[in-house]
């Protein structure tokens, strides 16, 4: 074959294949909508399941979603920020920074069902929280935590030398240049890799069905009390997400509109994860914008 | 006016400096007391059937047969271990030509639009969180499978898609990088010898990024290796080697979540559950020490 010809084949098979990759997103973000949008409606958002019959909804789903986010969040940020910042600006190269990086890189691959099995045994054992809130959101921690320390440690590398030493320059102590040159140039890359990882941590399912459980106890949303086994806000019920609600739809559910139910569901939850994309996109940029008075964003 | 002479060894910024220091170092050393206890939790028990007699390793890892409610109960993983191995490189015999094609269409085909056109696509892709994968897959690629090809559409067939399309982003993200980082002279001097695109690409650049393009895809390994939700939901869970790709099969991962609700802590079956999550572990290990001895090949 004459290597022009060759070229152009190649050509051919690269592009078709790249274009093949966009079409099975567009297809599969386009099934999910459009299967799901007609089930979605304020009382399928609102509505509390149905175990038999047919017509629930995903209300307490979504609420326990969002509040476990909240939860791993308040944990997950502090020691995500304290690790990442100590690799970047404290950890002098060395065997115990090599071996610290490897800690985050095996942590940040072990499977998530490993990081739910562990929360069984550890949290909800171990500790006797049972299948709670907490323990989901300690089980998201570890799951989420060493991509918290990769984000960190690199928004702070892409900081400018010139900056830190100008502030040593001027007689500023270490931590006073971490915390108000440092972190002002690295916050907006922060930021957008943390709304990226909330997005991850709100699909997670494998993690959370030994440690938040896949039950959710009647929900009183007019009692506010966290200390109330009723109130929407006490850590301590169980509380199935709705990632783990479409699983248990899907493989247990009796419920004869299930296939809708699960449907809806995927909707909404792919609908969270595209926001919490174009959120990150726009919100990192405005940020930057606030801090650094200039324009665009490397 | 008067100046303090003493120097304090307590002045406020040396207090700021040790506090944060000491609040960053306590953070890492959470870190390594999670990695730490979560090797310790999960291989204790998961050795606990091995150390107390109930089953033999050998028996465990190549026993081809699962019945642990039968009078004489056995535990041999085999079955689902080789669902793990099958899916798995199945998934990535998928997945590595379509993201390195995708990764060179970013990169060297068309760099402008290109990658302003993929890397969203990418970004999404991996997104999508594993149980819409695994609706998806039961709802689209079962019924699929199940009309155009023997068998009930649930299988290793189905598994092996719907992982293939969820470890694209990983392999492509990286493959992306790798071909980005490639010194440009390389390729302008293939270039100026006349050679065309394609023979570049076939001789030049895939020959020199070959280790961090693998990197990528056992990465994506990894990440279909550990895959739960989404392969059992299509997989079909029968306890058996799978003859065909076409048949109910079992992954590590599918048992697990099968399992580990339905049986009492403690009890044999529980606890050959258990050895099957140290065998997961192990393997993100090997994943970790491949991803490893691959980057130390890219640097020379």
């Amino acid at each position: 074959m004459k290597p022009r010809t060759a070229d152009k084949i190649a050509t051919a098979i690269i592009v078709t294949f790249a274009l093949l990759i966009v079409a099975i997103l567009v297809g599969l973000l386009g099934y999910i909508l459009i299967r799901g949008m007609s089930h979605i409606s304020w009382d399928f958002l609102t509505s509390a399941p149905q175990k038999i019959r047919a017509g629930g909804g995903v209300g307490p789903q979504l609420f326990n979603s969002l509040f476990l986010l909240v939860l791993t969040l308040i944990i997950t940020i502090p020691l995500g920020l304290g690790a990442g910042i100590f690799m970047a600006e404290y950890a002098r190269p060395g065997r115990l920074t090599n071996f610290i990086r490897l800690v985050v890189e095996v942590l940040s691959s072990f499977p998530s069902i490993i990081v739910g099995l562990f929360g069984l045994l550890l949290i909800v054992n171990t500790f006797n929280l049972g299948f709670s809130l907490i323990s989901g959101a300690l089980a998201l921690t570890f799951f989420n935590l060493p991509l918290m320390v990769r984000i960190t440690e690199q928004a702070f590398r892409t900081v400018p030398k010139q900056q830190k030493e100008a502030g040593f320059a001027l007689g500023l102590s270490k931590w006073k240049i971490v915390t108000s040159v440092l972190l002002p140039v690295a916050l907006p890359t922060i930021i957008t890799g943390t709304i990226l990882s909330a997005g991850r941590v709100f699909g997670e399912a494998a993690a959370l069905m030994f440690t938040a459980g896949m039950s959710s106890p009647r929900l009183d949303f007019s009692n506010w009390n966290p200390l109330s086994p009723s109130s929407p806000l006490n850590p301590f019920r169980p509380a199935e997400t709705l990632a783990v609600h479409i699983w248990k739809v899907n493989s247990e559910g009796l419920a004869p509109d299930a296939l809708q139910i699960a449907a809806g569901a995927s909707a909404v939850l792919v609908l969270t994860v595209l926001i919490f994309n174009l959120a990150a996109r726009y919100f990192g940029r405005f940020i930057y914008r606030k801090l650094t008075a200039s324009k665009r964003m490397n | 006016m008067r100046v303090k002479p003493k120097k304090s060894r307590f002045e406020k910024h040396h207090i700021e400096n040790f506090i944060g220091r000491a609040y960053m170092s306590f953070c890492v050393l959470l870190l390594i007391v999670i990695i730490v206890s979560m090797v310790y939790f999960v291989a204790s028990k998961g050795i606990a059937n091995f150390v107390s007699g109930e089953v033999k390793v050998s028996d465990f890892l190549f026993g081809t047969k699962w019945s642990p409610e039968a009078d004489t109960p056995s535990y041999g993983a085999f079955p689902f271990i080789a669902g793990s191995f099958l899916v798995t490189l199945l998934a990535a015999l998928i997945a590595s030509p379509l993201s390195i094609c995708a990764a060179l269409f970013m990169t060297e085909i068309v760099p402008g639009w290109g990658k302003k056109l993929l890397q969203p696509v990418i970004e999404l892709l991996s997104g999508i969180p594993s149980v819409v994968y695994g609706f998806v897959g039961l709802s689209v690629i079962v019924p699929f499978l199940r009309n155009t090809l023997p068998g009930q559409g649930i299988g290793v067939a189905a598994g092996a898609l719907v992982l293939s399309v969820m470890i694209l982003p990983t392999i492509t993200s990286v493959a992306a990088d790798a071909l980005a980082s490639l010194p440009q002279n390389l390729k302008e001097s293939s270039f100026a010898l006349g050679a065309t695109r394609w023979q570049t690409i076939s001789r030049v650049i895939l020959p020199t990024t070959f280790p961090a393009i693998m990197t990528g895809v056992v990465l994506g390994m990894a990440r279909a290796f550990g895959e739960a939700l989404a392969v059992q939901m299509v997989i079909g869970n029968a306890p058996f080697v799978p003859r065909s790709l076409f048949e109910s099969a079992s992954t590590l991962t599918s048992v697990i979540t099968l399992g580990m609700g339905n049986t009492t802590m403690g009890s044999p079956q529980n606890n050959a559950l258990w050895s099957m999550a140290l065998v997961l572990m192990l393997m993100t290990f090997v994943f970790v020490l491949l991803v490893r001895m691959l980057e130390r090949r890219n640097k020379i």
